[in-house]
């Protein structure tokens, strides 16, 4: 992986959310108080609009510096996390021509940022019953040495699961966790934002 | 949605822009980052900043001012501000005694003003309010909301901090107010976010959602309409079953408006609560009617009540001077 693989994830995950704001507003209104989709939205947008000045930087300086701008941009509960999880795969990438395990070790460490920012876990109703599994399952895939077009193929459908598989929980972390037994049945609105984004960079590692 | 606005992008700046044009005797407006300071910076004293998603007006930046706050930060609506606003208003307002930040339970403005807390160089303390009591608290959960309440510890911390009490004395009494402070509340309608352009919740003509927060979440359950009487009955209820006063105890009782209920109906909710008080046995010596912590347009109102001590009495009682609250000065 190198700085411009960076810049091109970038571009499909602000394209895949906006094709999703519809979806992704409509059950953050369900079970939330509706403001998801605007302030991802304007994360992703500042990404793309930053990415000239990250096209020269190693990507741990990329992600880094993206993770810095994220944090002054987004707020609410999305700012610190999502800049958690760049400043976490930013610490664990390498400089230069990481191989695929390399990366999921790197979006591990960044998953594992969230986590302990947020201070939730798997089975609580929020952005990481995609974002575990799926780290999970790109580590041993790596590790087992499959083929990434098979390696992408899985991660996308493990990220469906697991979007899927918030619609029974009850929510105990996120604003969704005041409402009880209420938001059983509702997909949680930052699992289906995971899912539409590790989707979006699947699809492009898979044109590649 | 029907809403005063130019450019949906351009509500916030314009908003607070027009409060600075308004208070300027009082506050003073620093934008990228936003936040809101004090027009004469106090000395000497331990420096108090808030902040949270904008759309609460006058919270927090209405509280500005002598004997309340230092600094406030404005998110996006309902979006909690970011770091770098807490830090800018930190290093503005930073009068060598430390900075307590004062912040309402909601997991966006824990984690940010965690993250500016542990960027920050100067010494610094967090007081968390928590008096929603329509949540549930367990360790299942994030824990209760900070919502109305937190009016009551900005006022008495501030004054306290105005009397140059150090950075562990102003935390110790914020973490006081807010464990004896509950609050509980009721929405007719949704509200409209700008951005979003529609309610935020479906509810019927002869509807009310019980237990809401400020930012048109829903709440715990949906009721058929009834008299005000009975609808207070259960919010005193609930509160009471959570602060569990003496009896014979002295409570100070606040009815805090949404903003789309004229404060008519407000005061008519306030003869209802401090009638039901006094018949349980306690005295109610302190009050604030009126719209303190909103949620945009929303129809409804929460009541809050704090179980009062002679410190907290004296710090309430004090000279205030802000946009949103002003006695004695």
């Amino acid at each position: 992986m190198n700085t411009d693989d960076i810049l091109n994830a970038i571009m499909a995950v602000d394209q895949a959310l906006a094709a999703h704001e519809a979806e992704i507003e409509s059950l953050d209104r369900a079970i939330g108080d509706g403001d998801h989709y605007i302030n991802i939205s304007r994360g992703s947008q500042v990404a793309v609009a930053m990415r000239g000045e990250l096209a020269a930087l190693s990507p741990d300086a990329a992600l880094q510096k993206l993770a810095m701008k994220l944090l002054s941009t987004i707020g609410g509960a999305s700012g610190p996390l999502v800049a958690s999880f760049f400043m976490g795969m930013g610490k664990a990438i390498k400089e230069h021509n990481s191989s695929l395990a390399d990366v999921a070790a790197a979006f591990a460490a960044g998953v594992e940022a969230i986590r302990a920012r947020g201070k939730a876990d798997l089975g609580e109703k929020t952005m990481l019953d995609v974002l575990i599994p799926v780290s999970r399952c790109f580590t041993e895939l790596t590790a087992a040495g499959a083929e990434p077009r098979l390696i992408f193929k899985e991660l996308k459908q493990v990220a469906e699961q697991g979007m899927l598989s918030t619609r029974d929980l009850v929510a105990t972390k996120g604003r969704a966790a005041f409402l009880g037994d209420r938001a059983i049945g509702h997909i949680d609105a930052g699992a289906k934002s995971s899912q539409v984004m590790v989707s979006a960079v699947c699809d492009l590692a898979l044109q590649t | 949605m029907k809403k005063f606005i130019n450019k949906v992008n351009d509500v916030l700046v314009e908003s607070l822009s027009g409060f600075a044009m308004a208070h300027q005797d009082i506050v003073q407006l620093h934008l990228d980052p936003h936040f809101v300071v004090r027009a004469n910076k106090a000395s000497n004293k331990v420096a108090l900043i808030s902040g949270g998603g904008s759309g609460h007006e006058p919270l927090h930046a209405g509280f500005v001012g002598y004997g309340m706050l230092d600094a406030a930060c404005p998110g996006h609506v309902f979006t909690s501000p970011s770091p770098d606003q807490m830090l800018a208003a930190a290093e503005a307002v930073d009068a060598g005694k430390g900075v307590l930040f004062i912040v309402k339970n909601y997991a966006g403005d824990v984690m940010n003003f965690e993250m500016a807390a542990e960027m920050l160089s100067v010494p610094n303390a967090t007081v968390l309010t928590s008096d929603d009591v329509a949540v549930e608290n367990s360790t299942w959960t994030s824990g209760r909301r900070g919502v109305a309440g937190t009016v009551i510890v900005e006022k008495v911390v501030g004054s306290l901090a105005e009397t140059g009490a150090d950075l562990a004395a102003c935390k110790a009494l914020g973490d006081k107010v807010n464990q004896r402070t509950g609050s509980m509340g009721v929405a007719l309608t949704s509200c409209t976010v700008p951005a979003a352009g529609r309610a935020t919740f479906d509810i019927g003509d002869n509807e009310l959602e019980m237990g809401v927060g400020i930012h048109g979440e829903p709440g715990r359950r949906r009721e058929a309409m009834r008299p005000a009487d009975a609808i207070v009955a259960d919010l005193v209820a609930a509160i009471l079953h959570d602060l569990k006063p003496a009896a014979g105890a002295e409570v100070l009782l606040m009815v805090n408006g949404f903003a789309a209920t004229p404060l008519m109906e407000l005061y008519l909710l306030y003869h209802s609560a401090e009638k039901l008080l006094k018949a349980q046995g306690l005295i109610v010596s302190r009050s604030l009617v009126g719209n303190y912590t909103t949620a945009l347009d929303m129809a409804g109102a929460s009541i809050t009540l704090c179980l009062l001590d002679d410190e907290i009495k004296q710090h309430w009682d004090s000279p205030v001077h802000t946009a949103g609250l002003r006695r004695g000065c």
